[in-house]
């Protein structure tokens, strides 16, 4: 199949899409519409009520984490770099089992909404709330910015829409989303993405293998015999070992420490189903990975490395292009659609997850005391999401051009550096204190900021200088060991006799579930 | 309610259970650990691995990368399936003792 005369439709106007898009839009709006009227209690308003099953979890956490970065970002990798795609996808995944074997069920009995409820459970509430909602809301920030700039350069490569247009766009229907819906209306907005991303990428991966007899290998073979045997070898994402270490890390144990992931074990009624949400969302975000590295290679094979770089030279086109190819602009439409839907799904939860922080954590627990009515905490969420909803637009606007590739990263370092010790000391450390808890995240955020600032990323890429102060891209690897090791010093250094011995009531509240919310 | 409840907690039977927990918990993280930076170090200093050639074209790199994303599902559903059948039953087991004093 030759494609040197194939000229794409994306970037126009598409109707197909724009109907799609407002059909996904209309039904969401309806969801958030009943939901309302359930979302009046705290309870409902954050956790849904607690009335979400295993699997619906399992669903909404795999549209938390599926991207549309992840879903176009690394389809165009692969496109592009054919193997080193993969190694990228790995990374992302293998933080999955460690939120499933250190997380996910302490998370589930001893907390309420937030993950600073369980670092909070025996130590003083007040700094406790203040430092992790540090480290919650600079994690949700810069995901969210890196999220609002890569959408309004997506809609307008895909659909011809103004960039400023596309982000006022996602940040009015994601504020309308969570306003209204609470996380009742978010967990089926991220559900009905995932089924839409997971169902429409293996429509592609089915036409793409039906034109190769179904056999992914007859795939790979015409890829290599057209662009050489080092696209199923790996090339050159992982050239320095400690670079490639320290991202591991961020990667591995930062996926267990961002909050909009972490709230959603909360919706399940017990441990048991917030288990077996991890094991559902880990398969399917596997599967997910393995359909995006198919769809890469088939971009490859099908579309051509020269037609995916004319469109965009990071290849993130490549798994529209190749929906267009094989199923015509209907069906590119439809991929479009989807992937507008991808962005407002995460913006969502993201969005949620700060003004959690924001009402639960600081307004009612340090600002109150604790004694705030349930009907003030609602309306100050509320009051969160709207402020959190327009300083995405802003930020996003304000970073337009800007290189946030760094900032996702920089999420993650933060969420494994400042987070993840904390919530993990607090879990299986008797003796860890409310000094020791503060130090650690407070060592760990500014460690993780400070380190990335002075490294390529920000300061070779963003900011011109012509060599780094700090030598790795990512600075997890020093970071996260120095949040446990701050966090060690600082209890030992100020002892809480009280908080030790509280520690065996939340033993039994974490292992028997006794007393759980 | 706990507080008074755990007075009748058969201490034995409880740190019995945090520790196998524990051991379970530890034992498929440090596997989850070895498999992706066993990984990672091959592709930063033994990347010529991972090109030897198993097909026509097709390199070992692939099944091994692959074999990585099967490896965490199955480490995830080991443990499922471990606190479904045992945790949980001796869960149960400790809490009816609880009650039952």
């Amino acid at each position: 199949m030759t494609m040197t005369d194939f000229t794409s439709t994306l970037g126009q106007p598409n109707a197909v899409s724009i109907g799609f898009f407002f059909l996904f839009v209309a039904a969401t709006l309806v969801i958030t519409y009943f939901a309302a009227r359930k979302s009046k209690s705290a309870s409902q308003f954050y956790a849904a009520g607690r009335s979400v099953t295993g699997l619906q979890n399992g669903l909404a956490l795999s549209g938390d984490y599926m991207s549309a970065a992840s879903f176009l970002g690394i389809a165009g990798l692969v496109a592009l770099k054919g193997y080193d795609g993969l190694i990228y996808s790995i990374g992302f995944l293998v933080g999955w089992p460690i939120i499933m074997f250190l997380i996910a069920e302490p998370l589930r009995n001893l907390g309420k909404y937030t993950f600073a409820d369980v670092v909070a459970y025996r130590l003083s509430q007040k700094p406790i709330r203040v430092a992790a909602s540090c480290g919650s809301l600079m994690t949700v920030a810069f995901y969210l910015i890196a999220q609002m700039v890569g959408s309004g350069s997506l809609v307008q490569l895909m659909f011809g829409l103004p960039y400023e247009a596309a982000v006022v766009v996602v940040g009015a229907i994601m504020i309308a989303y969570v306003l209204f819906g609470g996380m009742l209306a978010t967990t089926w907005v991220q559900i009905i993405k995932a089924v839409l991303l997971l169902g429409g990428a293996s429509v592609i991966v089915f036409m793409v293998l039906a034109k190769y007899g179904f056999d992914p290998s007859n795939l790979f073979a015409f890829a290599a015999e057209k662009y050489g045997d080092k696209v199923l070898a790996p090339g050159g994402l992982v050239a320095n070992p400690w670079d490639a270490l320290s991202l591991g890390i961020a990667l591995m144990f930062g996926t267990a420490g961002l909050p909009h992931i972490l709230m959603r074990f909360y919706t399940v009624p017990d441990a048991k189903a917030a288990r077996k949400s991890v094991f559902y969302a880990t398969g399917f975000i596997s599967y997910f990975y393995i359909l995006t590295f198919i769809i890469g290679f088939g971009a490859m094979a099908i579309v051509g490395q020269d037609v995916v770089t004319k469109i965009d030279k990071g290849g993130n086109m490549a798994a529209l292009l190749l929906a267009e190819v094989t199923g015509g602009t209907v069906f590119l439409g439809f991929i479009a659609a989807v992937a507008f839907a991808t962005i407002l799904a995460v913006v969502a939860g993201l969005t949620l997850a700060g003004a959690s922080t924001f009402s639960h954590d600081l307004y009612v627990n340090v600002f109150k005391s604790g004694r705030a009515t349930e009907e003030d905490e609602v309306k100050m969420a509320k009051r969160g999401t709207i402020f959190l909803g327009i300083l995405a637009v802003v930020l996003g606007i304000a970073f337009k051009g800007q290189n946030v590739a760094f900032m996702v990263g920089l999420a993650f370092a933060i969420a494994a550096s400042a987070n993840f010790p904390a919530l993990l000391m607090s879990i299986l450390w008797r003796r860890f204190s409310t000094f020791g808890a503060t130090v650690s995240i407070a060592t760990g955020s500014v460690l993780a900021v400070g380190l990335i600032i002075i490294s390529p990323t920000v300061w070779v890429d963003v900011l011109g200088n012509a060599a780094a102060i700090f030598p790795w891209k990512n600075p997890a690897l020093i970071s996260l060991p120095a949040a446990f090791a701050a966090g060690w010093l600082g209890s030992i250094l100020r002892p809480e006799p009280d908080a030790e011995e509280r520690y065996e009531q939340q033993k039994i509240r974490n292992y028997l579930g006794m007393g759980a919310e | 309610m706990t507080a008074e409840a755990s007075r009748h907690l058969d201490e034995t039977a409880f740190r019995e259970l945090v520790r196998t927990k524990w051991t379970i918990s530890l034992v498929l993280t440090a596997l989850i650990l070895g498999i992706y930076f066993g990984f990672i170090l091959i592709l930063a200093f033994a990347k010529d691995v991972f090109t030897i050639k198993i097909g026509t074209h097709m390199t070992l790199g692939l099944p091994v990368g692959l074999g990585v994303i099967l490896s965490a599902c199955v480490l995830t559903g080991i443990y499922v399936f471990w606190a479904n059948t045992s945790y949980d039953a001796s869960v149960r087991r400790i809490i009816r003792s609880m009650r039952g004093k």
